[in-house]
């Protein structure tokens, strides 16, 4: 890297406020250079004014009602603050370029892939109608798209999301733009799918020599790309430096909790566990989906076949894989909001999988489910002491009684007792999902099934959900079925893991053998691709050779 | 914290306490006084012939004059309002009430979607006024077949609102939290569906509301509603048609009425759509 290199962008002393008549600071003195070449990663949890940073350096602060209150954006020797629109255009695509984190809506679906990157040429050259497609059909095959004659005429909906993605960096490369601005680009992809978009775009950079501002929140993904770390945190920057600085040895308080939370692919020490009583056991398990069609044969869609495993008591089994691999459809089946078609669940010795009405009824308080969705798990409408005490009600428990059950609750996820008479809304994400946990655990089930239940959380406040469920396993001698996607979760609070693949377990174990020593190809494919995997954060230093393997 | 709460109540009463909606208020509530209190603020029977005095104008003894049976049209008009209240709330609290249980089982249940949606869209192929028309030719003209007639065609949309609800309110977490809970289906639908429901539905009430009185109005006057000796606006209205020329406010004396209670009525309706919706307020 060439140090004396101007900076492709200069961005000083940024402030972006809300328009209107009360305006509220969302960014505030913000400055970083980015030189040709080179990543920079601005991170912050949700809230922190990241995405408001690249919409001021697009130029698009208007369209969201904001404005840049102070400070100036230059790219190269244009001052991109305060541009007139028509300078603005003229840049973007050329100069500075965005992708977007949702493959699916930034592109057109009525109009062919070929026919929206062509739009950029079409603008943006003068070059004829056929110079211009075997363009397009280069930058395609340059993004190592299988099939580029085939995917040029394809619509959006046609191409899977990793493949949408890799399109969406095609508009935004085509022209060779100075600068890339990436906006939580991989968040909506699966892990195998990210690593090759994140090698994808450290690919393109090398060659053309481009300066990529990544915003992400995920500090993996961080630790992958970034040359320098840009932290920030209720608009304000925290701290500035090379990723060594930032990962190893963080300078400010914010920064190393922020850090330290990010869960790692080394398991803790396996804990002790006497534990022999089997709470939950299933054998071959299987579900079908069936897609009803007016004419033709239905589709079927096998979602989960031959679903063996076993929960003792105060154990936490993980079950990972990525989307569509089926996780949700085993928790699902195993709570019996879905009926297994085929196949035994057993809780406590009694089989639950096909029984139905009253008989259901009396088995469902044995087993309680916590969602991902903090915001949607809780009826808006509903108190809190309400939410908690519904199933105690549900079962007959005196309405005293239940209020005594649900302050001991309350105190137990670490809430103070004011909190029941407030609403949903009145609470932020993590302590809503705390609620949500404290409502499980009103009728004392003998098996908790988190389904996702810390994916939407940022990520110091999961640290804090995952410590909490440690400690009411503990304390309670629950047995935990915990369903996630990321590998790095499920090793910091599994005992055991799963991974499934398209509707099948592939490999199980505890969590330490499989990850030091994956047997199936998939599990090895997961464990590579997991974002950060080379360093324990918790540490601040990289992982140890012999640690995972 | 509370603030947040009590800052969307204040948005709420703010929305509501405008000028146009606190005189629909007053005039809504004028009207509802003048029903309630009818045989006691009329000064003469509202259905007592008098030949000696047909068709006077309005004077100190006849406010509003009478019409061309003598029947005093002040003290009419004002039995005409109770009339027009009790269809109208009859109207709305059947229809919801039907409308609430059909659009319970069509949302929940997918076998009873099929059979209850496709009755739906059959009764609103039909244009209200003409299936009103057709049901009170066939069971005859009575208070109870004219509500009958006006509620049924008001069903189909109560039901797809709710059922729209339903369908909504079904895809979220924290119904099949309270499924795991171990909350048994009447229990689930009264306690997380029902809830939800109400703000639409108050909106669609109003409506519903207006609607009935306007179409019980439109019956009467095309004598195809309640009986000529009962005395509602619509029939006045009817009654007094053949001296428009001549006389009137024999007409327009209802019509009055009318008008003025529907647009009160309205004019609620949308400040309550607008409170409760606040994306319709920055729009309109």
């Amino acid at each position: 890297m060439n140090d004396v290199a101007k900076p492709v962008l200069s961005v000083q002393r940024l402030s972006v406020a809300t328009s209107g008549p009360v305006p509220k600071t969302l960014v505030n003195d913000l400055s970083f250079d980015i030189r040709p070449g080179e990543t920079l990663c601005v991170v912050g949890e949700s809230g922190s004014g990241k995405s408001v940073t690249s919409l001021a350096i697009m130029g698009l602060l208007n369209h969201s009602g904001l404005e840049l209150a102070e400070g100036e954006i230059w790219l190269e020797d244009d001052k991109v603050s305060h541009a007139s629109q028509a300078q603005l255009r003229s840049m973007r695509a050329r100069r500075m370029a965005m992708i977007f984190q949702e493959p699916m809506t930034a592109l057109n679906p009525v109009e062919t892939i070929g026919e929206q990157i062509d739009e950029v040429l079409r603008i943006h050259t003068d070059l004829g109608r056929s110079k211009r497609r075997q363009r397009v059909l280069e930058m395609l095959a340059s993004v190592h798209m299988p099939e580029p004659e085939r995917i040029i005429d394809a619509y959006p909906h046609q191409i899977s999301g990793g493949q949408r993605q890799r399109v969406v960096i095609c508009m935004a490369l085509i022209l060779q733009p100075r600068l890339l601005i990436a906006d939580e680009p991989t968040t909506a992809l699966d892990v195998t799918t990210q690593k090759q978009i994140l090698s994808l775009i450290r690919e393109l950079q090398q060659q053309h020599n481009t300066a990529v501002l990544f915003i992400t929140h995920d500090f993996g993904v961080v630790a992958e790309i970034a040359d320098n770390i840009v932290v920030m945190n209720k608009g304000e920057m925290v701290e500035i430096g090379s990723r060594e600085q930032i990962l190893a040895r963080p300078e400010q308080a914010y920064t190393r909790m922020l850090v330290s939370s990010v869960p790692s692919l080394v398991p803790p020490q396996p804990r002790a566990c006497h534990e022999e009583l089997t709470v939950l056991q299933v054998r071959a398990l299987k579900k079908v989906y069936r897609e009803k069609k007016i004419l033709g044969k239905a589709r079927v869609i096998p979602a989960a076949k031959d679903i063996s495993l076993k929960i003792r008591a105060r154990e936490v089994v993980g079950i990972v894989g990525e989307s569509g691999s089926g996780k949700s459809t085993v928790a699902r089946c195993i709570s019996r909001l879905l009926r297994p078609d085929e196949g035994d669940v057993l809780i406590d010795g009694a089989n639950v999988a096909h029984i139905v009405g009253e008989e259901l009824r009396g088995f469902r308080r044995k087993l309680q489910i916590v969602f991902q969705d903090p915001y949607r798990s809780l009826n808006p409408r509903m108190r809190i002491r309400d939410s908690i005490t519904e199933g105690l009600r549900n079962y007959g428990v005196p309405a005293r009684e239940g209020m005594e059950r649900a302050r001991e609750l309350l105190t137990m996820v670490g809430l103070d007792e004011t909190a029941l008479d407030r609403y949903p809304h009145q609470f932020s994400g993590g302590q809503r999902q705390r609620i949500c946990i404290a409502r499980a655990l009103a009728l004392e089930p003998r098996l908790l099934i988190a389904d996702e239940a810390v994916s939407a959380l940022d990520v110091s406040v999961q640290a804090q959900i995952l410590e909490l469920l440690a400690d009411i396993r503990d304390r309670t001698g629950v047995a935990v079925l915990f369903i996630t996607h990321d590998l790095r979760v499920a090793a910091q609070i599994c005992d055991k893991v799963i991974v499934m693949q398209r509707g099948e377990i592939v490999e199980q174990g505890p969590v330490a053998d499989v990850l030091a020593s994956p047997e199936h190809e998939y599990t090895r494919a997961l464990i590579e691709s997991a974002p950060g995997r080379h360093w324990d954060f918790k540490n601040f230093r990289p992982v140890h050779a012999g640690q995972i393997s | 914290m509370t603030t947040e709460s009590a800052s969307v109540r204040t948005q709420i009463l703010a929305t509501i306490k405008t000028w146009p909606v606190i005189t629909a208020l007053v005039i809504l509530g004028v009207i509802v006084l003048l029903a309630i209190l009818a045989p006691w603020l009329s000064p003469f029977d509202p259905t007592a012939i008098n030949p000696a005095s047909r068709l006077r104008p309005p004077s100190a003894d006849h406010w509003l004059g009478t019409d061309a049976m003598g029947r005093d049209a002040y003290s009419r008009a004002l039995y005409g309002a109770r009339i027009s209240l009790v269809v109208g709330l009859g109207v709305t609290i059947c229809s919801i009430a039907i409308g609430i249980f059909l659009g319970l089982m069509a949302g929940f249940f997918r076998t009873a979607d099929a059979i209850i949606m496709r009755l739906m869209d059959g009764l609103m192929a039909i244009p209200g006024i003409l299936l009103a028309i057709a049901l009170v030719s066939l069971i005859g003209a009575s208070l109870y077949t004219v509500l009958i007639a006006i509620m049924v065609p008001e069903i189909p949309r109560v039901v797809r609102l709710v059922r729209s609800v339903v369908l909504k309110v079904s895809n979220e977490p924290y119904i099949e939290a309270a499924i795991s809970l171990g909350t048994r289906t009447p229990t689930l639908l009264w306690r997380h569906f029902i809830p939800n429901t109400i703000a639409p539905l108050t909106v669609q009430g109003t409506y519903i509301f207006a609607a009935a009185v306007l179409t019980e109005a439109t019956l009467s006057f095309l004598g195809a509603g309640l009986p000529l000796d009962i005395p509602s606006w619509g029939n006045m209205m009817a009654q007094g048609r053949m001296y428009f020329q001549i006389k009137p406010y024999l007409v327009l004396f209802p019509g009055f009425f009318l008008a003025v209670t529907l647009l009160s009525v309205n004019i609620l309706g949308d400040a309550f759509r607008d409170a409760l919706d606040p994306r319709m307020v920055k729009r309109g």
